[in-house]
């Protein structure tokens, strides 16, 4: 121990605080860093705080594409009239075309014409055959005003009446059924975050009674002398705020690599055919603000967890302890 | 200031090393704990330490029923209570100075108001140049020395020490004794668990003797 020299008491205070300060620095911590399996208890936080963010950012992904097909209308809509005895097709053709053309909100009515559903059919049924011989069914095209959209059931009702056999189809129950899909795999999205939290407070729980029991002699010597649970738990605590934080850190940011380089590839390859379905299905891959907001929400809950699961399991482990220590050596 | 009555202990299912076991430790008393090894020093220092609960029987500690006291309440009254074990029991990864200084910490006291106390103390039994080293390079004296002064660093109302002597030769013996009838002198209640008869001979204390978990007290 370096001795405050008594013929400069002027600087005493001064010598005295930079001692102090240099001693305070050197002071051994009371549950020393290498008694805790830290590094491997970070790294399963990272990789658990990866596999979230990514799931959270899948999730929003789909969300996001969810909620834009439930708001998008087809451009297009289209009548399908089935053959039935006694129907003359061209005219009932003709007047569900005009009744749906009288729709405000469509554009314009096609028929799709008998050469043209000859060749839509080609690819099954081979070419030459004579299609008023087969009972196929015959459609029109209906383009719709996107930014007016007419009213489909209005539509509906009012040529169902008037031809049985005719039917509208506005895609909406191809649309639905995507969006009940995207949903379906939002909500499976949330469980596997929620298994992933699970396991990841478990993982916590084990490594701090692991911890805990390495310490034990530590822990021991800490009552003797007086300490409070509260000032033991402290001193664990720490250690496990600083190995979660890292933990979620390097998660988060191993994440958002990933997300910006999907981003980057998309962007890049805007035009190929890999990239134009992946952009059909989810727009770009562009994870929005709410993606990065996530990955920073997901450290901070990643952290936060671990903090309050090993000072939950510290305190637990401590009340054990001193009701064990009867029968204990 | 503490008191048994009728205490009896048993480890598990184990027999009753201790039996009706009676005494009274006054303020300020001065004794010498002592019997064969494995008649249950360590057990009874132990009771005193509130680190066991008796299986029977009825112990005061100040003032204070055993079987009342919460575990809340248990961090505050060890501190007015001194311990050096017989296997010293110091943190091997923190020097002697911080071993020490460790009842000072967890009382959350700055280390700038303790210092040269626990310099002082350290340098009275004798490991002024070891301050700074860890207890594995310790011999077995200076790791009881080391033991030792953690007890005494914060004045308790009552010291207990398992065998404080049984590593170091004769002449510190003595001292160390000296430094005990010292700290007895300034108010603190003394009670050492030894088999070492020449100890017990330098001073006139009074005496107990467990022996087949019985305890006689010779005043
Ligand atoms: N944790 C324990 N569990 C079971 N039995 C124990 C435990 N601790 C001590 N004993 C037993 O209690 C008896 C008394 O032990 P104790 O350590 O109190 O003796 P001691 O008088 O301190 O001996 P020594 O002089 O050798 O230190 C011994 O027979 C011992 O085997
Ligand atoms: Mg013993």
């Amino acid at each position: 121990m370096t001795d405050i020299p008594v013929d400069h008491l002027q600087d005493e205070a001064a010598e005295t605080t930079a001692t102090v300060r240099r001693v305070q620095r050197k002071m051994a911590p009371i549950v020393p860093a290498q008694n805790i399996a830290g590094r491997a208890l970070v790294l399963v936080i990272a990789i658990m705080t990866f596999l979230s963010c990514l799931t959270f950012g899948a999730v929003t992904l789909v969300r996001d594409t969810a909620s834009v097909w439930e708001n998008q209308i087809s451009r297009e809509a289209t009548v399908q009239i089935k053959p039935v005895e006694g129907l003359d097709m061209e005219a009932a053709l003709a007047q569900a075309s005009q009744i749906a053309g009288e729709f405000p909100g469509v554009t314009g009515t096609k028929i799709v014409d008998r050469d043209a559903t000859a060749r839509l059919l080609e690819p099954w049924l081979g070419t030459g055959l004579n299609i008023d011989e087969l009972p196929v069914p015959r459609l029109i095209v209906v383009t719709i005003d996107e930014a007016n959209p007419p009213d489909f059931a209005a539509m509906r009702a009012a040529i169902t009446p008037k031809l049985p056999s005719a039917a509208l189809d506005d895609h909406r129950t191809w649309v639905d059924r995507l969006v009940a899909m995207a949903h379906t795999t939002v909500t499976i999205g949330f469980a596997v975050l929620a298994l992933i939290l699970s396991a990841t407070v478990l993982t916590v729980v084990f490594a701090t009674r692991g911890a805990m029991a390495g310490n034990g002699h530590i822990i021991e010597v800490l009552h003797f002398v007086g300490a409070e649970a509260r000032f033991i738990a402290r001193e664990f605590r720490w250690h496990f705020l600083v190995t979660g934080m890292k933990g979620a850190a390097a998660g988060g940011a191993a994440a958002i690599a990933v997300f910006i380089v999907f981003s980057w590839w998309s962007s890049r390859n805007m035009a190929t055919p890999q990239a134009d379905q992946a952009t059909a299905l989810f727009g770009n891959f562009a994870i929005g603000s709410t993606g990065y907001l996530g990955v920073g929400l997901m450290v901070l809950v990643i952290g936060a967890l671990t903090a309050a699961t090993s000072h939950a399991t510290v305190v637990a482990y401590l009340s054990d302890i001193d009701i064990r220590q009867p029968e204990a050596g | 200031m503490i008191r048994f009555e009728n205490v009896g202990l048993r480890y598990g299912m184990g027999p009753e090393i201790l039996r009706d076991i009676s005494l009274h430790i006054p303020e300020r008393s001065f004794q010498f704990l002592s019997g064969p090894s494995g008649a249950g020093k360590t057990t009874l220092l132990r009771l005193l330490f509130m680190s066991l609960k008796p299986t029977r029987g009825l112990i005061t500690i100040f003032g204070k029923d055993r079987s009342r006291i919460s575990r809340g309440e248990l961090p505050l009254l060890r501190r007015r209570i001194g311990v050096v074990f017989q296997d010293f029991r110091l943190l091997d990864h923190m020097t002697t100075y911080e071993n020490v200084a460790l009842p000072l910490r967890v009382r959350g006291r700055e280390e700038a108001n303790y210092r040269t106390d626990v310099t002082e103390l350290l340098k009275w039994v004798g490991l002024g140049d070891r301050m700074h080293v860890l207890p594995p390079v310790l011999s077995g004296g200076e790791k009881q020395r080391a033991a030792i002064a953690r007890a005494l660093i914060e004045q308790p109302e009552i010291l207990l020490a398992d065998e404080p002597t049984g590593n170091v030769d004769p002449p510190l013996a003595r001292r160390l004794l000296r430094l005990f009838i010292e700290l007895n002198r300034l108010g603190t209640a003394v009670v050492i668990a030894t088999h070492d008869l020449g100890l017990m001979e330098q001073v006139d204390a009074r005496r107990m003797i467990l022996a087949g978990g019985r305890l006689d007290v010779y005043d």
